[in-house]
């Protein structure tokens, strides 16, 4: 029982850190399994989300600010796709992740010319900031919301995906780009559909992280980013259950090793997991195997 | 031309580029934003022809180069601090327990050294990954290296996340042209060697060079090994041009830098990278710094927008336009070259001399 009480708040953050990378994975996992492409930009969009939510706070009060929040950032996920990516549609994928890392420093520096550089400080949200006790390990309601709300959020996505037709859509586009293309399927607004939703749900994990956080660098974005795409390898890329279960793991994982007092490694083991990963099982967890054809 | 002529002319030139340089630098003040951008331009147009080799020339897409970087940065300034400074350096870890020090050349190639054997060894497992799983695998492998030299634990070799300085450093600006000089000219003979045909045949289809004979695996290897060593090696100089280092600054932003560098430079074009790398350090380092001017007024009229940190929008601006209206970037495939200048003259002004000349062709 000690133990317990010693280490449930590790474990809880590390849940909690976990469901939030599993939103901002999901991002990846899904512009991966349509465009084959790393979306470096993901992360500075979350940090953007960031950014949006601390100058919102300042001018309205916080229930128009959250969902104008989600809003712009959805937004700003849409015309990046539009502007950065689409033009580059039959382009070698190299000149498309190239320009995902120019949209990545572009977004970086327009953070660093809006803040100038200094840390901005996120704004208390009410309700779920506040101290609550569980086992005799207080912490945040916020890490008790994170995993219930990604796995509701999740459910739904898979939902949409199975159910609708633009889910059809999508797995079509993901399982071959150019027939689906034949079918009739309008690839881009399933393109757009694709990163909509993917930054939606950054949105709500930057709301999620931040709210841990006592501020928000233009930086923010990069690590979290990095992760959740570490994430979305491990689970298998394409696999949306994939990339929730390897955000789990690494989130878990990362916070007991926090917690053994051997922070330095936090970030480096993260990588060395994707590096196992991808020499034991490249396609990851959940992911499908795929031949080269020559 | 033959290939005597054409050898004479590069050389001239380069003895007149040195030259130049040498009165320039007798000539305007020392501090002078000019010296600074030749000097960083040089060490970045090593880093990224070294890039470049990677990525433009044998096809493997790597991200790894901030952590090359690092090591021969640390390797150069661990082993060339004076032993009498070490103590006030190693503060926190009673001087460190490496207690000579090597002359600056050895220290360099040490430091390339270091950062080629670790890439053998990540090689082994990373180079059998394709396109974008090698990117992240590099990119991660960068951020592992830059944890474990933060490590406290290893604090007395590499003074954990202190900083390290009091190494020496260079004052004339011939000295990084004069090594990244010779560093790329040592990669461009490996381009046009058989080896650098190989990986240009590894870039261009690996199945069909696979087909040829070319041991994939090895070429591959070779690759990576000796590009890392040139990124060690640029390291080590970056370590004397900033006289401080600290593993936090070889960030993945230092990598996506030079990537930029290498793509604006025209991915595959030797001449490309440095030209570029020089645009790119004058333009962030120096041209666009009045952006960052907040009380900027042209006839009377306060131009909106401008502060701190305006300078880096506008560059980033320019280059997510490069990297999306020409994607072929300065130079192409193309390597610039006297031969190049002479038939891009003769194709433009040719005709008009041959007519004046009675209609004779050379």
């Amino acid at each position: 029982m000690e133990w317990i009480t010693r280490n449930l708040p590790y474990l809880m953050a590390g849940v909690s850190v976990g469901g939030q990378y599993a939103l901002i994975a999901i991002g990846y996992t899904m512009v991966y399994g349509i465009l084959r492409l790393i979306n470096f930009a993901h992360g500075d969009i979350f940090m953007v989300a960031g950014l949006i939510m601390v100058y919102a706070v300042t001018a309205m009060p916080i229930y128009i600010a959250i969902p104008l929040m989600i809003l712009v950032t959805v937004f700003l996920g849409f015309m990046v796709e539009r502007v950065a990516y689409k033009p580059l549609r039959s382009a070698p994928r190299m000149s498309i992740m190239i320009s995902a890392i120019g949209v990545s420093y572009l977004l970086q520096n327009m953070a660093l010319y809006v803040t100038g550089g200094l840390s901005q400080q996120y704004p208390t949200i009410p309700w779920i900031s506040d101290t609550v006790t569980l086992f005799g390990a207080t912490t945040k309601r916020v890490t008790l919301i994170t995993p219930v709300l990604t796995i509701v959020l999740v459910v739904a996505l898979v939902l949409l995906i199975k159910k609708t037709k633009i889910g059809m859509a999508m797995r079509a586009a993901s399982r071959d780009f150019e027939t689906s293309q034949l079918m009739g399927i309008k690839i881009n607004s399933v393109i757009s559909m694709t990163f909509i939703i993917g930054t939606f749900l950054a949105a709500v994990g930057s709301l999620l992280f931040f709210t841990n956080y006592t501020g928000v660098t233009p930086t923010a974005g990069a690590m979290p980013g990095l992760k959740a795409f570490v994430a979305a390898v491990f689970g298998g890329i394409g696999s949306i259950p994939g990339a929730v279960i390897g955000a789990f793991i690494i989130g878990i994982c990362e916070n007991i090793i926090k917690g053994l007092g051997w922070t330095t490694f936090s970030d480096a083991f993260t990588f060395a997991l994707l590096i196992v990963i991808l020499i034991a099982k490249p396609t990851g967890l959940f992911g499908e195997k795929v031949t080269d054809k020559v | 031309m033959s290939n005597k002529t054409k050898m004479a002319w590069n050389v001239g030139l380069i003895v007149a580029l040195l030259a130049t340089l040498f009165i320039l630098e007798q000539i305007l003040p020392s501090g002078s934003m000019f010296f600074t951008v030749l000097k960083k331009g040089a060490i970045y147009a090593l880093v990224a022809v070294s890039m470049n080799l990677l990525n433009g020339f044998t096809g493997l897409f790597s991200l790894g180069q901030a952590g090359f970087m690092l090591l021969g940065a640390y390797a150069y300034a661990i082993l060339t601090i004076p032993v009498e400074s070490r103590g006030s350096v190693y503060q926190y870890f009673d001087g460190g327990i490496i207690q000579f020090t090597v002359p600056v050349p050895v220290a360099l190639i040490a430091g390339g050294l270091l950062a080629a054997v670790f890439a053998f060894l990540i090689g082994l497992p990373v180079l059998r990954l394709k396109s974008d799983y090698l990117a992240i695998a590099t990119l991660g492998f960068a951020e592992i290296i830059r944890a474990v030299f933060q490590w406290d634990k290893l604090g007395p070799i590499t003074n954990g996340s202190n900083l390290l300085r009091n190494f020496p450093s260079f004052r004339s600006v011939l000295y990084p042209f004069v090594v990244s000089g010779i560093c790329i000219a040592l990669i461009v003979l490996l381009i046009n060697s058989t080896y650098g045909r190989a990986f240009k045949a590894i870039r261009d289809d690996e199945i069909a060079a696979e087909a040829m004979g070319i041991n994939l695996a090895h070429h591959k290897r070779l690759a990576f090994v000796i590009s890392s060593f040139f990124a060690g090696v640029s390291g080590g100089l970056l370590a004397m041009y900033q006289t401080t280092i600290q593993a936090s600054m070889f960030k993945s932003a230092m990598t996506y830098e030079i990537l930029l560098i290498v793509v604006i430079g025209g991915i595959g074009s030797v001449t490309g990278s440095c030209i570029s790398s020089f645009l790119f350090i004058a333009c962030s380092e120096w041209w666009l710094r009045f952006l960052d001017n907040e009380n900027l007024y042209i006839g009377g009229f306060h131009v909106p927008f401008l502060r701190p940190g305006f300078r880096k929008v506008v560059f980033a601006i320019v280059i997510m336009v490069m990297v999306l209206f020409y994607r072929q970037g300065i130079m192409g495939t193309k390597e610039f070259s006297i031969e190049g200048i002479r038939k891009f003259l003769k194709t433009r002004f040719g005709r008009k001399k041959a007519v004046e000349g009675g209609g004779s062709h050379e």
